[in-house]
């Protein structure tokens, strides 16, 4: 009966998926389409939603899946767990801040006149103050944030797993701290203040929203752009080897120290872009947005959204991100007008989106629970063989085929004279065991 | 190679590839000194290896393991993966032709398979796998740890052979290996070790009667009788 049952529901199921209009697209147009209709869904929502409440939030949000695709990099493609990815996004910030605010301000003297005629400085009264571009600081920010990630990266690379994660969890905490002791840079906890907003061909962009939205699209657009074609790359396969196997990524040729630092440093670039990106928008910056709840709140993101899926870190971060800034502040207004129709006193009173550590928890939770590889896996389920496949009869294979490029295998080729290889007097030690004594070994 | 277990093989290849760093010895390689360089430097030297206990990326498919192999054989760097310069591209689709053509080496073991994920591959699957990641970079030496270990007589003939095949082709192979009638149809040198110390070496045959072996692999009284 049960069998029945479920044969028949398969039945309808696969019925379903025949004469749903997705599968009359051909399978290799899917995902193009899919990302058109992405593409135009986020450039028209400004247009349709024109609430600026909104489309503040949604740009907050795109900040948010920014630096989830540059932690995804070093997280999810590499297999580094870095605890203070929030550190990079604060470099940004004020790499930007310093260089486009009234924080800076050396005296006049005539040093400063080729940097006025190209328009990075001013000069008001005596004192200096310089205005980089939004535009140019993109890159700039960028670079130095990435130059930080080696840095940072260096000391880090003998580690891995929970001491990776400790030392990192500690330049985490480092870098806001010394944001806020470095008030000459930074105006300390008061924090910046009189960042410039973006110009575009002499328009400020000002405090509306909607042009911000619009950046935002357009660096997620990049970042989404930069971390696929990386990862189905001779990098992105190097990156996931480590990832998987470090001493077996060693042993097929991968250089760790090179692959691991260049995560390290294309991370913390996604994220010093971002850090341009939010305090142009904020036009402030305070060590306090850059603390170690964020870096816990990115990691979230990427593990709700799938961990090494590039989509779906985007996905999970503009999920959580919206929830907090946006769902939970109507679904408490909800509960509030519920409270006064059925006279719940407490219910009047409750403020979702004080409490959204714990829904991240329970989020958190019923995800692992249920859900571990995250909203957009990273890896897609193949189909299994079928049975004739499976039953196939197996070739011999071997030297009976023909082979057209393996030649150049092996050391015919070779010019050196003498034996391919020769071990002499080896000796390995394992603390008191003598693994190997003075072995010999030729290989002619 | 053979020898009893602990007795030093496998510590010789980790020695070789660099992936222990011996106390002293010279290890060279067509000529030239490769002692205490990093793996990835051995590899992109000629020499490539396989793992006792398997070091495949599970979590990966088959033909992206075997991509990784050709890895140390590519140059493509992140402004040429992020553009998809032309010289990229027909990088990537060679590497990828290549790939295919090892993983036809076992006939189709692997082909039908090329799409799935390692984890989920038989034992076999899985060790034939790590032998193509390794042909992957064209070594001109392989390093085999035990390729037949978990595999049924019929497999370990097939393996046997394609062993043997390869070695015709021009590829220098040291192996090591258990089952001694894998090592009499494949070994043209066979170098025993016991204790980390070498006790005999020689054609198969002359191994086989060697005193010091016997004593090795059966005990004392078993070489007297």
């Amino acid at each position: 009966m049960a069998e029945t049952a479920r044969g028949m529901l398969g039945a309808s199921c696969a019925w379903l998926r025949a004469a749903s209009p997705v599968a009359r697209i051909a399978p290799r147009l899917r995902p193009r389409i899919g990302v058109a209709l992405v593409t135009i869904g986020a450039l028209l929502f400004p247009v349709i939603s024109r609430n600026d409440a909104n489309i503040d939030s949604a740009a907050n949000a795109l900040a948010f899946a920014a630096l989830a695709l540059g932690l995804n990099i070093v997280v999810g493609f590499a297999g580094l767990l870095d605890l203070g990815y929030a550190a990079f996004f604060a470099i940004g910030a004020y790499t930007y801040g310093a260089f486009a605010s009234y924080q800076i301000e050396p005296a006049w003297s005539g040093f400063w006149e080729p940097f006025q005629w190209l328009g990075l400085v001013a000069h008001t009264g005596d004192v200096v103050h310089f205005t980089v571009s939004f535009w140019l600081m993109l890159p700039i920010s960028a670079a130095v944030a990435a130059f930080f990630g080696v840095l940072f990266g260096a000391p880090t690379l003998r580690l891995k797993g929970d001491y990776l994660a400790i030392v990192t969890l500690g330049f985490g905490e480092i870098v806001p701290i010394v944001a806020r002791n470095t008030p000459s840079v930074t105006n300390g906890a008061m924090g910046l203040n009189g960042v410039a907003a973006p110009q575009l061909f002499g328009w400020s962009f000002g405090i509306d929203a909607t042009p911000y939205y619009y950046v935002g699209v357009a660096l997620v657009a990049l970042l989404i752009f930069t971390s696929t074609r990386l990862k189905s790359s001779r990098i992105g396969r190097a990156w996931m080897a480590i990832r998987e196997d470090e001493i077996a990524a060693a042993a097929m040729g991968i250089n760790r120290v090179k692959f691991k630092l260049l995560a390290f440093a294309i991370g913390a670039a996604f994220a010093g872009a971002t850090g341009t990106y939010f305090v142009a928008k904020l036009q402030t910056a305070t060590p306090e947005m850059f603390m170690f709840p964020v870096s816990v709140m990115i990691l979230v993101m990427i593990v709700f959204g799938g961990i090494g899926s590039v989509w779906g870190v985007v996905l999970g971060a503009m999920i959580l991100q919206i929830l907090q800034s946006w769902f939970l502040e109507d679904l408490s207004q909800w509960l509030h007008w519920l409270g006064r129709l059925i006279h719940v006193g407490w219910l009047q009173q409750v403020e979702l989106s004080s409490s959204i550590e714990m829904i991240f928890g329970v989020i958190l939770v019923t995800m692992m629970l249920y859900r571990r590889q995250g909203l957009i896996p990273a890896t897609r389920p193949v189909q299994a063989l079928s049975m004739t496949e499976q039953t196939a009869h197996v070739g011999s294979g071997g030297s009976s085929h023909n082979f057209d490029r393996l030649t150049g295998l092996g050391a015919l080729d070779r010019e050196a004279e003498g034996p391919l290889l020769a071990v002499t007097d080896m000796t390995v030690r394992f603390g008191g065991l003598v693994a190997l004594r003075s072995v010999e070994l030729t290989v002619p | 190679m053979i020898g009893p277990n602990g007795s030093g093989k496998s510590t010789l290849f980790n020695a070789i590839t660099g992936l222990v760093t011996p106390e002293s010895g010279e290890v060279r390689f067509a000529g030239e000194s490769i002692a205490r360089l990093p793996p990835h430097r051995v590899l992109d030297r000629g020499m490539a290896r396989t793992f006792q206990n398997l070091r495949l990326f599970p979590g990966l498919t088959v033909l992206e393991n075997v991509m990784i192999g050709r890895h140390a054989r590519l140059s493509t760097g992140a402004v040429g993966a992020l553009l998809r310069l032309p010289g990229s591209q027909r990088e990537e689709e060679e590497a990828r032709e290549h790939c295919r053509e090892i993983l036809a080496i076992f006939g189709n073991r692997l082909i039908p398979r090329a799409d799935h994920v390692v984890s989920s591959l038989s034992y076999a699957n899985r060790r034939r796998v790590e032998i193509a990641r390794a042909l992957a970079s064209s070594p001109k030496l392989l390093l085999l740890d035990e390729p037949t270990a978990g595999m049924n007589p019929a497999e370990t003939q097939e393996l046997a052979s394609q062993i043997k095949g390869l070695n015709q082709l021009g590829l220098a192979i040291v192996l090591i290996e258990h089952k001694l009638d894998v090592v009499v149809r494949l070994a043209d040198k066979v170098v025993v070790l016991d204790h980390g110390e070498k006790i005999a070496e020689g054609t198969p045959d002359a191994v086989r009667r060697d005193e010091e072996v016997m004593r090795a692999y059966l005990g004392r009284s078993a070489a007297i009788a």
